[in-house]
């Protein structure tokens, strides 16, 4: 029974996008993803829009001051378990914010991220093998 | 025994569950298909419900507790019964009774009640008005749907006994080849659509506005429940129309018809845009009801 879930959840990963203050570069690359060109549905991967249906978080920017709490609160709002996706490089580390006086940090500091997706923004190819890569992990 | 039989495995809760979650990866593949895409695999929807069972189940602070873990069992409940009772009247026309007609009407009720129950004991703001538009998208479809039952009613002399309804289709040929009868069918497609809460009748879960409506503070088993009810409302609602208007279930022809109704829901659904909730309102009212009046006084001729 334990298996069939596990299975049930590599299955059907819903995900639901955090955007936290990203310059919406990222955003739109994660829409790409439903296009009929990469079609994620395949996976069984759908956008839902409440994160209480979600299994898995996308977060992309730079976590700053005021995107803290706000990304702290949806992600304990999520039921677990639930994998976080930090999509591009501001997600990684502080990238092109350097030396900025309201960003707080990595998300590595605040979060546990399952895997980063390095890029500015990411190939939808790269977000397709990273989600991959966090699912082989359960 | 029998009984339990009857209502757990066939042809109640787990065949129309299974069925039910076919027919929706049905609809998904076809979307897919319909976008260019190439769709979710065969058993996406099982794994869609087994993973939601082993989701932490979420109440959030303040809620009525017992409220919010009803709701979405009632759905279950309801649909498992009038499934029952469907396949019963139609392979066993000795087992309906009178009134049996106004019993489905009234447990098809159940499933909008528990949204609207969920969608306002959730304490969200867009949860009540996602709760709201489903009772007043309640109210919209369901004139138009009772007068649609009631030609049926009429054609056949009066019976509210399901068992004798497919008795007298399969003596004097099914409903729906009359004038009334074409009329009573589509405004009962109409109506399956808004009540099975698909585009253009979505209004209450719109995902792009109000997030998911009543659903969204569900997570784990309860949202489980919700989809599950969905799905069996998805094969229950065509079966209810095919044994009232079109010949009844016992037949060689009732899955062609059956797989033609739900592809019908399924080509609307993706040709459409949503209406706004006051656009639904005046489409059912003042465009479906004069329509089925019409339907009805053609059934006192017996057309
Ligand atoms: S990684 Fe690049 S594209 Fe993505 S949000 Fe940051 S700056 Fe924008």
């Amino acid at each position: 029974m334990k298996d069939l879930r596990i299975q049930g959840l590599k299955k059907s990963p819903w995900v639901f996008h955090v955007a936290a203050a990203s310059c919406n570069n990222c955003d739109i690359e994660i829409l790409d993803l439903i296009t009929p060109r990469f079609d994620v549905e395949r996976f069984g991967i759908v956008l839902v829009g409440s994160p209480r249906h979600a299994d898995a978080l996308l977060v992309t920017g730079v976590l700053n001051r005021k995107s803290l709490p706000r990304v702290l609160r949806v992600y304990e709002q999520t039921p677990k378990p639930c994998l976080v996706i930090g999509i591009g490089s501001c997600t990684c580390d502080i990238h092109i914010f350097k030396n900025s006086y309201n960003v707080v940090g990595p998300y590595g500091k605040h979060l546990p991220v399952d895997v980063f997706i390095p890029g500015c923004p990411p190939k939808p190819e790269a977000m397709i093998l990273g989600i991959v890569k966090a699912l082989s992990k359960l | 025994m029998k009984i339990a039989f009857w209502f757990l495995v066939f042809p109640g809760f787990l065949f129309t569950a299974i069925v039910g979650m076919l027919l929706t990866w049905v609809d998904r593949k076809v979307t897919a298909r319909i976008h260019w895409r190439i769709g979710p695999p065969w058993y996406q929807p099982f794994a869609d419900f087994f993973k939601l069972l082993a989701k932490e189940t979420m109440i959030p602070a303040g809620t009525p507790k017992f409220i919010f873990l009803l709701a979405p069992m009632l759905g279950v409940i309801a649909m498992t019964i009038i499934a029952v009772m469907l396949f019963a009247m139609n392979f066993m026309p000795d087992k309906s009774f009178v009134g049996d007609l106004i019993v489905l009407i009234y447990l098809l009720a159940l499933p909008p009640l528990g949204l609207i129950l969920g969608g306002s004991a959730s304490k969200n703001p867009l949860s009540a008005v996602g709760a709201s538009r489903e009772m007043t998208l309640y109210f919209a479809y369901e004139l138009p749907f009772l007068a649609a039952i009631l030609i049926a009613v009429i054609k056949t002399g009066g019976q509210i006994r399901i068992g004798e309804m497919v008795a007298f289709q399969q003596l004097y040929g099914p409903i729906l080849y009359s004038f009334s009868g074409v009329i009573a069918m589509l405004i009962s497609l109409f109506a399956m659509q808004a009540k099975l809460g698909y585009v253009p009748f979505d209004i209450a879960e719109a995902e792009q506005e109000i997030m998911a409506g009543p659903l969204l503070e569900y997570s784990g088993v309860a949202l489980a429940m919700f989809k599950l009810t969905k799905a069996m409302m998805f094969f229950i609602l065509p079966c209810f129309l095919i044994t009232i208007f079109w010949g009844g279930l016992a037949s060689r022809w009732a899955i062609p018809k059956l797989l033609l109704l739900v592809v019908l829901v399924i080509l609307l659904k993706n040709t459409n845009p949503r209406l706004r909730i006051d656009q639904a309102l005046k489409f059912f009212w003042i465009g479906l009801v004069p329509f089925a009046i019409v339907g009805i006084i053609l059934a006192f001729y017996n057309l």
